[in-house]
């Protein structure tokens, strides 16, 4: 009787609570959390040299496709204004150089990996100069219009070799790709050059 | 069958509980999923900006080797610069970079990427000068921090 009084008598927990104990919880997390995913333009800077070690390079007129904002935000390309989408199309050709143009920039023959022997575009050089006063908005579209006309090419040329677009490609392939296309982009500040990015 | 159905129910003064049992553990599932998916935010923002829109922009990686610096306008209407949560200078960051340095193991120091979150409308001027500082320090790795803007519209 008595040990049989013991066993029914277990008293349950009473957990109503716990759903509004964890509602809170999660009210709290939500509130203190911030779900934005970084996201942006990566760029690598080129390594910091001192004035005197910095070495002049000097590059043929043919390889430099020099861009510029002035402080009205006024994109110019060798001189020319230009919009974004013709600055795409620009840096497209540029790169490129399809027809040997001897106006455009040099290509030398390099054995690649997985490509083969090709013309590879390692010669040439955009610049940027922005003027101190122009908006970060305009050089941010600028370099977004300028990797976008890389990431053109790139997917041009993997469809071409690999099939698929560059978003698929193996990091292999990747590279391949990259040393094909290299972006050099060397920015300069007002005074004087700042260095390049390879 | 039908009508006993109908009566049983109608008559009925205590009224069916809904077994609320698992509530919890589903509440908890949604909790876990916000702290996975979220992450704190850990400063407070002293300067209001917007980040530009690209079409070209990547995911970052790790988040542990991430440090970021916030430029917009703040409260008095001048562009300034935030390190962690104080307004700060061009000077300041040095320090503030060693210290995020000691912060962070090997692994995370060779990927250390210093996340630039500027508004569309500070000038280049000091954004350049940033750049030049995080040279100097051996950051070479930035982003420019902006969001997704659809394809069609920048579309050639």
């Amino acid at each position: 009787m008595f040990r049989r009084r013991q066993r029914h008598d277990v008293p349950a927990l009473n957990t109503t609570s716990t759903a509004d104990i964890s509602f809170m919880l999660l009210i709290f997390f939500l509130v203190t959390s911030s779900m934005d995913t970084d996201k942006g333009l990566l760029r690598q800077l080129p390594p910091h040299e001192e004035e005197q070690a910095r070495e002049e390079v000097t590059v043929k007129k043919r390889n430099i496709m020099a861009l510029q904002i002035d402080a009205d935000n006024r994109l110019t390309c060798n001189g020319d204004t230009i919009s974004l989408v013709e600055l795409t199309q620009r840096v497209k050709t540029f790169v490129a150089n399809v027809d040997d143009d001897p106006l455009l920039p040099e290509k030398t023959l390099r054995e690649v990996h997985l490509l083969g022997t090709c013309r590879v575009s390692d010669r040439h050089v955009i610049t940027i100069q922005a003027n101190r006063h122009s908006t970060y908005d305009a050089y941010f579209n600028m370099q977004n219009a300028i990797v976008r006309g890389y990431a053109l090419l790139r997917d041009q040329l993997a469809r071409k070799c690999f099939g698929h677009g560059y978003a698929l490609c193996s990091q292999d392939e990747r590279d391949a790709v990259t040393l094909v296309y290299p972006q050099r982009i060397s920015e300069m500040a007002e005074e004087g050059e700042e260095g390049g990015e390879p | 069958m039908k009508q006993r159905l109908f009566r049983r129910s109608n008559d009925s003064h205590d009224m069916m509980t809904l077994n609320t049992t698992s509530l919890p553990d589903l509440i908890f599932t949604v909790l876990f999923f916000f702290m996975i998916v979220t992450h704190m935010r850990d400063v407070d923002l002293k300067v209001q900006y917007q980040v530009p829109e690209g079409t070209e922009i990547q995911k970052l990686g790790h988040k542990a080797s991430i440090v970021n610096i916030y430029v917009g306008k703040a409260e008095n209407g001048e562009y300034a610069i935030q390190l962690n949560n104080q307004l700060s200078t061009i000077s300041d960051i040095r320090t503030f970079l060693e210290q995020e340095r000691k912060r962070m193991g090997s692994e995370d120091l060779a990927r250390l990427t210093v996340s630039l979150r500027a508004d569309r409308d500070v000038p280049m001027g000091i954004i350049s000068d940033i750049k030049r500082e995080l040279q100097k320090q051996n950051a070479l790795r930035i982003n420019y921090s902006a969001t997704e803007k659809s394809k069609d519209t920048s579309k050639q």
